[in-house]
């Protein structure tokens, strides 16, 4: 009885064991590094904020109850709190059609080239993230900012165009949405265009010669072959844009306009500033569910769209 | 005559440099299946291509029913085309893919589904007409991408290796199906092909390609018993050559020594053979008679049986001549268990008719 287990536990240990080990690796990073840490965060969330300098400005017990969801009752009351989360999705949410815009006729015309120009092309969307992102985004406040080139010929074609009492010394840029959107559309541009270049790259040129050789036009064939068949990757560039830029810090602390902040902006001040863990972790846990809920129900319904059979007779 | 419903002209289509098709002139008639028979790389789907308009030609005009289709788009184009992959669109239902054509119609939406249903019924897919492609098996695909191509009624239906993708017997089923439903549509059809037994099946008239040229063209029995080349010849059916020179022409009949064979043969004359020529003779297996005794007549050959292949209703015997040379022969297996059946090693006699042998002088 004894020497069976053994020998199968031996057996299971080296037929299986070490390819149980290599899968398993990934899943044990995301334990480890998002999970647990997340676990943590979730815990935080419901402690209550205390003062006692040189500890932790959290804590349990006493006359604190365990669970306590202060923190996300004020995340739902507070106005200040829905605002930040209003202005972030509504940034993001601008950016990503923003970037999609953009992104899209540039993905198209990849597609369409000579491959030693692709390539090239390729690498030219990819070289920006060789440079520090911070540079860049220093870089663009440069650009903005009321004596730069930029806005200096942007104020002068504004004063050309429009009628005299319209005239202005200077285009206000910085510090507003405008340029939040703007700093993030150029960031996240990337990460638009490569999933959608890898969904339009594998679609079949055959089909736009067949559906031409069915009576449609070119513009036409675009939005009845090319478009349906390319939304999973519109969908997936749409999450890689939206996402980050709806949790962005960096990009509205440096650019945006400190009156009405992101949701990320809200969090780090919570932190850092007010030194009020519990709420920010609330924060955090309920934008987290806010991002995660839709996707997890888009993929099911993905999935089970993908292995649904129609009208099997 | 009426005149020909497809004219190609003088057509050449240039890639840089490289010639793909050379100086094509063919024309189709009205209702025909025309097929375009020729090696991998011989310019068919590129021939087809500019048919549909999806390439112009770099020389010659085409001409649809009288009309130049010289800069006409491919959504212009009374033609639709049935693709080797066949292209139907995956994320359409198999009716939304046969509907697709009559989006462009000016016609009523009952018009339309009644129009959808005549076809599904056509190809006998009704049942599957709300699968996805994906879901179907090859053979039905095969039938959705001719009925989204029958659909808009095209004057000229252009496929490109129709049934490329399909197992053989299936291959088979499904030729007579084409045929059956070219009979009922009317719908002039041009098919490429690389399979000379499809090409001959099929069609009503063959034109043999190679490196871009046509070779021949014509109906399946001008091709296959009057070929113009050497090239034609082997490519339709197998043939047995023989490389000789005409010594004379008499009338009818020409006199063609061949080195070696220990006689003369005798064969047709063709124009443009003369006295001294070098010229090849071509035989074709069943047109040669294989007797233990020479029979009278002017072809006959001594060889001897080097192997035989016994398909039950017929065999196919390889005689050596004395001039080393193999020629293939085809015998009918008319009575049971013959007694005289020729053996292996057999001294036997081969004998043809001058009609049935092929002079070839290019
Ligand atoms: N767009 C193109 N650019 C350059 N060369 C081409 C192009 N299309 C075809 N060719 C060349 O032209 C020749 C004829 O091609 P085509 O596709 O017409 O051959 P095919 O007869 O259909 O052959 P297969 O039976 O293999 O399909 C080939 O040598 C091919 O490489
Ligand atoms: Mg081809």
């Amino acid at each position: 009885m004894a020497a069976g287990r053994h020998s199968r536990l031996s057996e299971w240990f080296n037929r299986r064991g070490w390819s149980d080990i290599i899968i398993s690796a990934p899943y044990i990073w995301l334990l480890l590094f998002f999970l647990l840490p997340f676990l943590i965060v979730i815990v935080i969330a419901m402690s209550v904020a205390t003062r006692t300098p040189s500890a932790p400005p959290f804590g349990y017990g006493g006359d604190n109850p365990v669970l306590n969801f202060a923190g996300y009752a004020r995340f739902f009351e507070d106005e200040l709190y829905l605002r930040a989360l209003v202005t972030s999705i509504i940034n993001a949410f601008v950016a990503m059609i923003l970037c999609l815009l953009i992104g899209y006729p540039m993905a198209l015309g990849l597609t369409r080239m000579q491959s030693n120009w692709r390539n090239i092309l390729l690498m030219l969307i990819i070289l920006p993230f060789w440079t520090s992102f911070l540079l860049r985004v220093y870089a663009w406040m440069g650009m903005m900012g009321k004596s730069s080139w930029f806005n200096r010929l942007l104020t002068d074609i504004w004063n050309m165009v429009t009628p005299e009492g319209w005239a202005v010394s200077s285009i206000p840029m910085m510090h507003s949405n405008f340029a939040v959107v703007l700093v993030m559309v150029y960031t996240y541009l990337p990460f638009m265009i490569l999933p959608l270049y890898a969904n339009l790259e594998r679609l079949d040129p055959t089909l736009d010669e067949a559906a031409m050789d069915l009576g449609t036009r070119p513009f036409g064939v675009f939005w009845d072959v090319t478009l349906p068949q390319s939304i999973p990757g519109i969908i997936a560039g749409g999450l890689l844009v939206f996402i980050p830029a709806s949790g962005e810090l960096v990009i509205p602390t440096l650019v945006g306009d400190a009156g009405s902040p992101m949701i990320g902006r809200v969090i780090s001040d919570e932190f850092s500033s007010s030194r009020d863990w519990p709420m920010a972790s609330s924060i955090a846990v309920a934008l987290l569910l806010l991002m995660v809920v839709p996707t997890m129900i888009y993929s099911h319904f993905q999935t089970k769209a993908e292995h649904k059979p129609e009208n099997r007779p | 005559m009426q005149d020909p419903f497809v004219r190609i002209e003088g057509v050449s289509k240039l890639f840089g440099a490289f010639q793909a098709v050379r100086d094509v002139n063919l024309t189709v008639g009205k209702g025909e299946i025309f097929a375009l028979l020729g090696g991998s790389g011989c310019g068919k789907t590129t021939l087809l291509r500019m048919l549909a308009g999806f390439e112009e030609p770099s020389a010659g005009r085409i001409f649809l029913d009288g009309q130049d289709m010289t800069g006409v788009p491919p959504w212009e184009r009374p033609v639709h085309m049935m693709f080797q992959s066949y292209a139907l669109f995956p994320h359409m239902s198999v009716e939304k893919n046969v509907a697709y054509g009559l989006k462009h119609e000016r016609m009523t939406k009952a018009e339309r589904e009644e129009r959808v249903r005549a076809m599904l019924d056509l190809v006998q897919l009704t049942q599957f007409a709300h699968r996805k492609p994906h879901q179907i098996s090859g053979g039905q695909r095969q039938r959705v991408a001719l009925a989204r191509a029958l659909a808009r009624q095209p004057k000229l239906l252009l496929l490109d290796e129709p049934l490329a993708a399909l197992d053989k017997k299936l291959r088979e089923q499904t030729q007579f199906e084409l045929m059956s439903i070219q009979e009922r549509t009317g719908v002039t059809f041009i098919v490429v092909t690389h399979d000379q037994e499809e090409a001959m099946t099929l069609a009503d008239r063959i034109a043999v390609m190679d490196k871009g040229q046509v070779r021949q063209s014509g109906t399946p029995t001008d091709i296959y018993e009057y070929p113009n080349s050497r090239f034609v010849a082997g490519f339709i059916g197998s043939i047995t050559s023989f490389d000789g020179r005409v010594t004379a022409v008499e009338g009818e009949v020409s006199r063609v020594d061949v080195p070696g064979l220990g006689t003369e043969i005798v064969a047709r004359s063709v124009a443009g053979a003369a006295s001294g020529q070098a010229v090849t003779v071509a035989l074709r297996p069943e047109k040669v008679t294989l007797t233990r005794d020479r029979l009278e007549g002017p072809n006959a050959i001594a060889g001897e049986i080097k192997d035989i292949a016994y398909f039950g209703k017929d065999s196919l015997y390889r005689v050596t001549l004395p001039s080393g040379q193999l020629i293939a022969v085809h015998g009918v297996n008319a009575k049971r268990a013959e007694a005289g059946r020729p053996d292996w090693h057999d001294k036997v006699w081969l004998s043809f008719d001058p009609a049935a042998a092929i002079l070839l002088t290019e």
